[in-house]
């Protein structure tokens, strides 16, 4: 690990300020929040800032409630107490269960909703320095395509990258159509939590659409999606401390056997949390069947191309979309 | 089999038995759940691991991994890494001493502990990926680490045999195994096999996995001067280490001193002595300073070797009735091309059934891996796996039970050597086994449980492991003040040995356990083996038993000199240890206390140190420990999730000298089972040879939610061949579970799956 300065923000201002003050071209600075992720990642030489703002102290920790009925949730918000959050549990239980499921208590103690988003690839040989890979060093080509790819993604990959965004609090936020507050040199600004994430395309080495110095400071989650019916199901190699190979989020308004809201968002399988819009899209309207479930699948699916070791996430990924919402269904028709 | 085994051989059939020894019947202290005595320093932080122990003026090595499996460094330029800060020494090949290479591992009586033949920073080649080419030394931790990654090696790489698959057409039938014959046969195995209407014929693969015990492996090399070196290194071997470490730097073996009482989980994986503990001493050598060495998690992945991968063939021909008429079991492991180590997976059938005809043969190749070693029943684990799901699949081809079948072909002697059984109480385990998991209620149909989307099968298997004793020396002590010393240099390793040896010395010299000290984990003490192949705690018991015997006589000589004494005329053969002393045994008061013997002959103390002799009745006898395993799994219908719901271990080990730490070893095995079934794997990547999941987070060990509760079952029968009556018991737990899991999720799902780790992937 390189030395590196270490800088306290106060508040979210001058964590931008004094990002901006320690970064120069090449030498790059980092918030640093638990660190669960970052704090690794410098360890094996990954991330190499020469300056870190620990963002800790700002107090953008609180949650709650907009007077739209939506929720805020500072980005300073521990996992642990965003997941036992009363708030939380009541009207987005999708999210409590994601987090719950991610990781283990400890970590979930230390890691924070924005360094949860901002969190970089598990992919093995990302975290490798000796083997090539397009994101850690752009251009040097990707090991992971002809290598163990198990874990890789299966939808939106490029020829340059096949990694996946590893979160599975993500998973419920793409599903929920939370959206992100940030702060930076160029003022303040909102984003989508769909365009927060991005596609490896040519430039695997950007993760996000965040700027260089822009500070997540609040997430917040609409009224439209608060009390629905929702399950999270994470498949993963032990029963818990493992990464998902592929995990599903739904929230789910039925009436009278007939799909009024759905909100379906896949993790483990692309780049980002992927929103399952094609699914969602042959689903709105439609009845609650196990056909149509499989049908918007299928069609889901449909684009993704598997390698080597990851072929089996297309039919689990599918399987895991039916269960979901057959599960969804049946306890919907049970509440009616 | 060479000439010389031969006469031993023959030598110990006519040898007699060793005299019955009266503690087997004892149970005072022997065969009580007496606490650790070792778990109050360890849970207080009093007990020190070998990198906790306080030095003064310590600085700090580390290492710099070669990335390439196969090839030549061209170049090293060390002058970032020289003068970044703090900063003693950057040693690479270029100037780096002459080292000799360390002997291969033994334990006989010139103990050694090599893992490599490879010249460790003495050579230009490289031989694996993860082979050291550097040593940085600094003043921090943090300090050397960040220097030696400073250090970019150039390398002209050639290709390396990086993939086991692809080595298997190369494979060689080796000389010899563990001084057994790589291949015993029988009658025409293959032409019976065709002919057998009643057969199956499977092909299993085993993936090579890592050592991951929580205590990283670590070093601290202090030099007295040029000739003398204290070393505190966490191993399973310090005689071997000491003697290793001064064939290496050309000293004697008496001015290396290895201290290593507490081992923070070794399963195997301390047994040798890997580049870290060599490269520490090189270290403090050259910078003239005591130096400690603690490679990363990832670092002991690339230097410490694990479980060499498999293929095995399991090939079974039987009557109707279940009788084998066949049996083949043939197959390949790896080892690197600098060490000797075909993992022993053929040993199993060799004394576990009755077999009219057979042939169990094996093969290694040579891969550019990290040299393989022991890792918890090294053979037993993988082999069971492979024989033990190939008979549950006979099972249902013969539409029987696969514990029935397994009694049909319980054995009367040794199938393969002819030799009596020392002790064998496998069919009462099964039923002890059976009853405690309600096996009687299974439904025999594949498939046919369910709740919700989980599917639910039970299933078993047979584990097994051989009985090892090994040649161990120790001073026994009594003292004026009724106090006794026992001294061997043999390792905690969180088993319960200290507590154990302490109940045994106290049981043997009838003295409350608060008298009685045990010390251990130091070169200088009389030698211990190896704490590995489950041999130390009787091997280390005989040595104890002997050396009271001496003690006694001695004691007893001294107490006669009084003509006057309870004791007079009394031969050893007519006293034994009582109420703290020696007393007559026709006459059960009459007797001197170990105080008042000493006292009247003006003595401080009386002892004897003692060196066992070679364990010739393991080969008069067949001599095993077994394990009959019970397991119920869930795997989810859509998923392939595989869970395990309940765990029942029957065992047969002789007799338990105390419930409470073997019943820790046999579920630490049995959990240990669990991950190499459906978890664990190293992964080698095959273009590179390079491991890509070094780590906690990516190498999945089993977490709490994968363990269910296990209930442990035993015979508690005393084998009346070993000391004690004992079995060594820290390995045979692992034996059988990875068989039991899949034969239980074939029953759960009808899937036979032949390859570990059983992933879900290979189940949806
Ligand atoms: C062994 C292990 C297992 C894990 N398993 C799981 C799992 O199963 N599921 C799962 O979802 N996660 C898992 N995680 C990941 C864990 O959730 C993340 O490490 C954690 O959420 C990161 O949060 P942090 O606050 O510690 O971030 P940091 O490590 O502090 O930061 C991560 C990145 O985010 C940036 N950052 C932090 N805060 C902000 C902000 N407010 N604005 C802009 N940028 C910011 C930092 O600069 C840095 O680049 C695991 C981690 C480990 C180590
Ligand atoms: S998949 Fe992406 S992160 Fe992994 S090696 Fe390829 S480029 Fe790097």
């Amino acid at each position: 690990m390189n030395n590196f300065t270490y800088l306290r923000a106060t508040d979210a201002n001058s964590a931008v300020n004094l990002l901006a003050a320690n970064s120069t071209q090449g030498a790059a600075a980092r918030f640093l929040a638990g660190g669960t992720n970052l704090v690794d990642l410098m360890r094996e030489g990954i991330e190499t800032a020469h300056a870190l703002v620990d963002i800790t102290r700002t107090p953008l920790a609180d949650v709650h409630q907009l007077p739209d009925g939506g929720l805020r949730m500072g980005a300073l918000v521990r996992n642990s107490h965003l997941a036992a959050h009363p708030l939380i549990r009541e009207k987005y239980p999708l999210l409590s269960q994601a987090i719950l499921h991610g990781a283990s208590a400890q970590l979930r103690n230390m890691a924070t909703t924005g360094g949860n988003i901002m969190q970089r690839t598990r992919c093995y040989y990302f975290y490798d320095t000796a083997s090539r890979c397009n994101k850690r060093a752009p251009g040097s080509g990707c090991d992971a395509m002809e290598g163990f790819n198990r874990i890789h993604a299966i939808l939106g990959t490029s020829p340059q990258c096949i990694a996946t965004h590893p979160s599975d609090m993500c998973v419920a936020l793409a599903a929920l159509d939370a959206t992100v507050n940030v702060t930076g040199p160029a003022g303040e600004r909102s984003l989508p939590f769909s365009e927060v994430h991005r596609l490896p395309g040519n430039t695997p080495e950007i993760d996000t659409n965040l700027k260089p110095g822009e500070l997540i400071t609040s997430i917040d989650l609409p009224a439209s999606t608060a009390g629905l019916s929702s399950v999270y199901r994470k498949v993963r190699d032990r029963a818990s401390y493992a990464f998902a190979l592929v995990s599903v989020g739904a929230a789910i308004k039925i009436d009278n056997g007939t799909i009024q809201q759905i909100h379906l968002a896949l993790g483990g399988v692309a780049h980002k949390p992927w929103r399952a819009t094609i699914a969602e899209q042959l689903l709105r309207g439609a009845d609650a069947t196990s056909e149509n479930f499989a049908k918007a699948a299928e069609a889901e699916l449909a684009l993704a191309i598997p390698r080597r070791g990851n072929a089996f996430k297309i039919e689990l990924a599918k399987r895991t979309i039916i269960a979901v919402l057959s599960e969804l269904t049946a306890n919907e028709g049970a509440r009616q | 089999m060479n000439i010389l085994r031969k006469v031993v051989e023959t030598f110990a059939h006519v040898m007699p038995d060793r005299d019955r020894d009266e503690l087997i019947q004892r149970h005072r202290f022997l065969g009580q759940p007496i606490s650790r005595l070792d778990g109050r320093p360890k849970v207080t932080g009093a007990a020190h691991f070998s990198a906790e122990y306080p030095v003064e003026g310590l600085v700090h090595a580390a290492i710099v991994y070669s990335t390439i499996s196969k090839g030549a460094i061209v170049a090293i330029d060390t002058s970032t890494a020289q003068q970044a800060p703090g900063v003693l020494s950057v040693i690479t090949h270029l100037n780096a001493p002459q080292m000799k290479v360390p002997p291969p591992f033994s334990v006989g009586d010139s103990p050694s502990s090599g893992t490599t033949l490879v010249k460790i920073l003495n050579t230009d080649r490289i031989s694996w990926n993860g082979q050291p080419v550097a040593v940085v030394v600094a003043d921090t931790p943090e300090q050397a680490e960040h220097a030696a990654s400073l250090i970019h090696p150039v390398y002209a790489a050639e290709p390396g045999v990086n993939s086991f698959e692809e080595s298997i057409p190369q494979a060689k039938q080796p000389k010899e195994i563990m001084g057994e014959a790589p291949e015993v046969k029988k009658g025409s195995a293959d032409v019976i096999l065709k002919d057998s209407i009643h057969r199956v014929d499977l092909t299993f693969t085993t993936p090579p996995y890592n050592h991951n015990a929580i205590e990283l492996h670590a070093a601290i090399a202090i030099w007295d001067g040029n000739d003398k070196l204290t070393l505190y290194d966490t191993s399973q071997f310090t005689a071997g280490t000491a003697a290793s470490i001064a064939g290496v730097f050309g000293l004697k073996t008496e001015n290396v001193r290895v201290i290593s009482p507490f081992v923070g989980g070794g399963f195997g994986g301390k047994g040798g002595l890997w580049p870290y503990t060599q490269l520490c001493v090189l270290a403090s050598r050259i910078t003239g300073r005591p130096v400690r060495l603690t490679p990363s998690r990832a670092g002991v992945f690339r230097i410490v070797g694990g479980r060499t991968p498999s293929q095995q063939r399991v090939a079974i021909a039987a009557e109707p009735s279940g009788k084998f008429s066949t049996f083949i079991h043939e197959g390949v492991t790896a080892q690197s091309t600098d060490n000797h180590f075909p993992e022993q997976f053929s040993f199993p059938p060799r004394h576990l059934y009755a077999m009219d005809s057979y042939r169990i043969a094996q093969k290694v190749t040579e891969v550019n891996r990290v040299a393989n070693t022991f890792m918890r029943a090294p053979g037993e684990s993988i082999g069971t796996f492979a024989v033990e799901s190939a008979i549950d699949a006979l099972a249902y081809e013969l539409n029987l039970d696969p514990v029935e079948l397994r009694m049909r072909n319980e054995p009367d002697r040794d199938p393969v050597s002819g030799n009596e059984f020392s002790s064998r109480y496998l069919r009462e385990a099964y039923t002890m086994g059976a009853d405690k998991f309600g096996w009687k209620n299974r439904p025999a149909a594949v498939g046919s449980q369910r709740d919700g989307d989980w599917l639910i099968g039970q299933g078993t298997a047979t584990g097994t492991y051989p009985v090892y004793r090994v040649v161990t020396a120790a001073r026994l002590r009594i003292n004026a003040d009724g106090t006794a010393h026992v001294q061997t240099s043999c390792q905690e390793m969180g088993m319960g040995t200290e507590t154990v040896q302490t109940q045994h010395a106290a049981e043997r010299l009838a003295l409350p356990m608060e008298k009685v000290k045990f010390e251990y984990g130091d070169s200088t003490l009389p030698a211990a083996s190896v704490a590995g192949g489950s041999s130390q705690t009787i091997s280390v018991a005989l040595a104890v038993h002997e050396a009271a015997d001496n003690v006694i006589k001695e004691l007893l000589s001294l107490a006669q000199k009084d003509s006057e004494s309870a004791l007079a005329g009394a031969k050893f053969d007519d006293i034994h240890a009582a109420k703290e002393g020696i007393f007559r045994r026709d006459h059960p008061h009459l007797g001197q206390t170990y105080v008042a013997i000493l006292k009247h002959a003006g003595k401080d103390f009386v002892e004897a140190e003692h060196k066992t002799g070679a364990p010739l009745e393991t080969m008069k006898y067949s001599m095993h420990s077994y394990a009959a395993q019970f397991c119920e799994v869930r795997v989810h219908r859509l998923s392939g999730e595989v869970r395990v719901s309940r765990w029942v271990g029957a065992f047969d080990c002789g007799r338990i000298l105390n419930p409470k730490t073997a019943v820790s070893q046999f579920r630490g095995g049995i959990i240990m089972g669990i991950g190499m079934a459906l978890t664990e794997e190293t992964m080698f990547d095959d273009r590179t040879g390079r491991i890509m999941n070094p780590s906690l987070a990516e190498y999945h060990v089993p977490v709490q939610a994968d363990v269910p509760h296990i209930d442990i079952v035993y015979t508690d029968i005393a084998d009346p061949h070993t000391p004690l009556g004992a079995h060594g018991v820290g390995e045979i737990g692992i034996t059988g579970v990875a068989a039991a899991i899949a034969n239980a999720i074939h029953h759960a799902t009808g899937k036979r799956i032949t390859s570990l780790p059983i992933t879900l992937d290979k189940l949806m």
